[in-house]
């Protein structure tokens, strides 16, 4: 039998979207179900539907991205408590581990921490041998009060065998099965966001493997023999394993599978990307099929991080944005009924004016209601509410732009009836078929990846040669991961050259994906 | 004297965010250094310079490094401390108490740290109230007080001490000496007695960015205006529109760019701003309007957030402030020392009221 067959999954705030897809991505079936209390409830009542009249046996993977873990961190809710062990002294003592973290997550997460001996320079040069002591001290002293430690040490994303001998050791004192997480494998450069991260990762240990376990019984129930991934904040896949060590790294994914989504269904690599929900509105670029990262950090749950996420910019403009009649002219938002538009909003016999109301009224949208309802609504109101609209998104379209010149912008998202035709900077405005689960396919597409960060000197080898090195080096990474070296490719490289420092030295950022090997 | 505690950090922080010009360094991270210092040692005493003895010593401390290790290995008080330690014992004298260098930027922090750690006092002046690369680039260096003898200390306790002939010549020497000890190190420097300072220094600095701060958090907060902004500081918005130009590159140890702005509404109005790690020339369509030693600072034009250069994006929309400098800059020997030719411009200073010198 041919597995040709993909599911995708999307766990977001207000809806779980499925998609079945087959091997030249073509949409088999599709389903949108409400996303539950218990999150598994809505990915069983999506499975059900979108399996409904499709042959199990050819589905052969099953991908979800889902919002458990950033739901875990902003409800404080399932989180482990954490030991914190930096291997830096004399190096890196001014800010100790979870400064500035707010003060309830801070509460509910660390335990002790400290900061030993050890960690490395730039150049891979050591700090100070690391004071394997001190590891097995803190280990004693931890191990009764947390379920999991986090190892951070400086420049661990180029020399990591600090990390990788103080793991060793607390095994040792503590049982191979204690969890440990590790800054290397969670971040890039910047100690203290790289660290917040880890912290934040090992907290989350217990919930990752609710969410495999979870998943799973989920497939075995519509007895699908599949390979279980999830997908994680640059588009890419994580194996179980991977899924259950660095949840971190899923954080993010909902935007980035619809933005990749919305790539693929459209057709382009080269893209602006707009995903407008019941709430809100994101826009984001998309290079090479990739969302563009953002350069500046990125907070989670109050806490600062350095995790690569789409760059997005995003106002509070949806479906069920709320338009009131002020004083002079319109108020909207930035409150919306979400969900309940479909229940709330006036062409469905609600009491609330909603954008969709105004959509409607203006030929926008069809099929949604009774336009009836809404006959009396002023004209001038519906033109007022609706260059609003035009103009926010206007604003935010050309903010996103990383140049002058005009791109095609794609629309997607149960309120993407509200972006216009025309915008200026806009070459066209895509609306791609089944635009609404873009992001449930944006999961079923997703490929295997791997990336590497590391701080090179031209001087010694030349340039070519150190980024010929990466290059390898990612994409070893990337088959490691299960992608299929025949499709494997490099898809982005950042230079940075080391102001000041000596010998051409260059932080080199490499990644490589490529379709998983069936 | 009035103590600055963990409560007054972030008004502090915000001033010297947009006091750095776009550039001077993260002050995200010196402010959890600061923060950290006063918890662990007590709140900082800021004082004014009339408070000390005319022939007490004090001493500038900042940090010194590449920005890319700076956030790998966080510098310490201790690192800090043992600079202001072998300056003190290479001149033989006792420190009564610490002078930031520059007051914008994360300079502006790492002063309060090491006070707070020593026990001493931080004066309330500098020598540039605002962000600038180079350490010769001071009010100090106008009125002939030497940087030398400077000490650069590493983590590990290792220190170096330069003696230069010039202000200029010590910073080539530090900067080299940086790069063997790791480029993640502290430099005292600027040693001078109190009667000095009162001839020199610009008075009232922290307290100035401080006080920045706090109006621009007014204005975030919507309680304030820019104009009681322009009133406190004399400066005036340049520019209002969105970036539609941004080119960025590395040479020689610093960020080098360009970055055009289209006036809303107008686009044929255009600014253009050239960048050495701060915003340093101001260009509307062809004409020069804002030169160094006075300030440009760029903030989001809905948020009010400073922006520094590194986040520049096209798109942006922005508000471009022009800010004179501190009045202790008019002195002889300001545009050799930064003036627009001091980073290499061909163009004439521009008097923040509008003449050309």
């Amino acid at each position: 039998m041919i597995k040709d067959l993909r599911i995708g999954i999307d766990v977001g705030g207000t809806n779980t979207d499925a998609v079945v897809v087959d091997a030249a991505g073509k949409v088999i079936a599709a389903t949108k179900a409400a996303t539950t209390l218990d999150p598994f409830d809505g990915i069983r009542a999506a499975l059900v539907q979108v399996l409904e009249g499709v042959d199990k046996s050819r589905v052969g993977q099953a991908m979800l991205g889902t919002t458990h873990p950033a739901n875990a961190v902003i409800q404080r809710r399932d989180l482990q408590r954490v030991g914190a062990l930096r291997l830096a002294a004399p190096a890196s003592i001014g800010v100790r581990p979870g400064a500035a973290w707010p003060a309830d997550l801070a509460a509910t997460i660390l335990g002790p921490t400290r900061i030993i001996r050890g960690g490395n320079n730039y150049d891979g040069s050591e700090i100070s041998p690391l004071d394997e002591d001190a590891v097995r001290a803190f280990a004693a002293e931890a191990g009764s009060s947390v379920e999991t430690i986090a190892l951070s040490a400086p420049f661990s994303p180029a020399s990591r065998e600090h990390e990788l001998r103080a793991e060793e050791i607390i095994l040792e004192e503590l049982g191979k099965d204690f969890a440990v997480s590790l800054s290397h494998r969670v971040g890039a450069l910047g100690l203290l966001e790289r660290e917040n991260a880890t912290i934040l990762n090992a907290s989350l240990l217990k919930v990752a493997r609710g969410v495999i376990v979870g998943f799973k019984a989920a497939l075995a129930e519509q007895a699908l023999e599949v390979e279980s991934f999830l997908t994680q904040n640059d588009g890419t896949l994580m194996s179980e394993e991977d899924a259950t060590r660095l949840p971190v790294l899923s954080l993010g994914s909902g935007p980035t599978n619809s933005m990749r989504g919305a790539s693929s269904l459209a057709g382009l690599a080269d893209a602006m990307v707009i995903d407008v929900g019941g709430t809100s509105a994101d826009v984001g670029i998309l290079v090479d099929g990739f969302p563009r990262e953002s350069a500046s950090a990125i907070e989670v749950g109050g806490v600062r991080t350095n995790f690569r996420m789409p760059d997005l910019v995003s106002i509070g403009l949806g479906g069920g944005t709320v338009v009131r009649r002020g004083t002079s002219g319109v108020d909207i938002g930035p409150d919306s009924v979400g969900y309940r538009v479909s229940t709330d909003a006036l062409v469905r016999g609600g009491s609330t004016l909603t954008l969709s109301d105004i959509s409607v009224a203006a030929g926008r949208l069809q099929g949604f209601g009774d336009s009836s309802l809404i006959a009396d609504l002023p004209k001038e109101l519906v033109s007022d509410a609706l260059s609003w609209v035009d103009t926010q998104i206007g604003i935010i379209v050309e903010r996103m732009k990383a140049s002058k010149h005009q791109l095609p912008l794609i629309a997607v998202g149960g309120g993407s009836h509200l972006v216009p035709d025309e915008i200026a900077g806009v070459s066209q405005v895509i609306r791609p078929n089944h635009h609404p689960v873009a992001n449930a396919y944006g999961a079923a597409i997703s490929e295997a990846s791997g990336s590497i960060d590391q701080v090179y000197r031209y001087s010694e080898g030349g340039r070519e040669a150190c980024l010929e090195n990466a290059r390898w080096a990612a994409i070893d990474a990337a088959v490691s991961a299960g992608a299929d070296p025949a499709s494997v490719r490099v898809t982005s490289i950042i230079e940075v050259p080391l102001t000041y420092v000596p010998g051409e030295a260059c932080r080199v950022q490499v990644k490589a994906a490529g379709a998983l090997l069936r | 004297m009035r103590l600055l505690e963990v409560g007054d950090l972030d008004a502090i922080t915000l001033g010297a965010t947009l006091l750095g010009n776009g550039g001077g360094g993260d002050p995200y991270q010196a402010k959890l250094m600061a923060h950290q210092a006063i918890e662990d040692f007590g709140a900082v005493k800021l004082v004014d310079l009339e408070e000390l003895p005319e022939d007490a010593l004090i001493v500038s401390i900042a940090v010194l490094g590449a920005p890319t290790v700076l956030i790998e290995k966080i510098p310490s008080g201790q690192l800090y401390v043992d600079a202001v330690k072998s300056l003190a014992s290479y001149l033989g004298e006792e420190v009564a108490a610490i002078i930031p260098v520059e007051v914008g930027g994360m300079n502006t922090l790492v002063p309060l740290m090491v006070a707070a750690e020593l026990g001493l006092p931080c004066v309330d002046a500098d020598g540039m109230r605002r962000a600038f690369p180079q350490i010769e680039m001071t009010v100090f260096t106008l009125a002939g007080i030497s940087a030398s003898p400077v000490a650069l200390a590493d983590e590990h306790g290792n220190t170096v001490i330069v003696v230069a002939k010039s202000n200029q010549t010590a910073e080539k020497l530090i900067r080299n000496a940086s790069m063997n000890l790791g480029l993640a190190n502290s430099f005292a420097s600027y040693s001078m007695t109190i009667e000095e300072a009162k001839g020199s220094a610009i008075r009232g600095s922290l307290t100035y960015c401080e006080n920045v701060g706090r109006i621009l958090q007014g204005i975030q907060r919507g309680t304030q205006s820019w104009e009681d902004m322009y009133e406190f500081t004399g400066g005036r918005t340049l520019f209002e529109g969105k970036i539609v130009d941004l080119d960025r590159r590395t040479t020689s140890g610093f960020a080098r760019g360009t970055v055009v702005i289209e006036k809303f509404g107008d686009q044929s109005t255009t600014m253009r701003i050239e960048i050495q790690n701060e915003m340093l020339l101001a260009i509307e369509n062809g004409k020069t309007v804002l030169t160094p030693p006075d300030l440009i600072c760029m903030v989001d034009h809905e948020t009010a957030e400073p922006i520094t250069t590194e986040q520049l994006a096209y798109g942006q929309r922005v508000r471009v402030i022009g800010m004179p400098c501190a009045p202790e800059w008019h002195r002889e020997g300001m545009l050799e020392v930064a003036g627009p030719a001091a980073f290499g411009y061909d163009v004439d200073y521009v008097e923040f009221d509008g003449g050309t010198k």
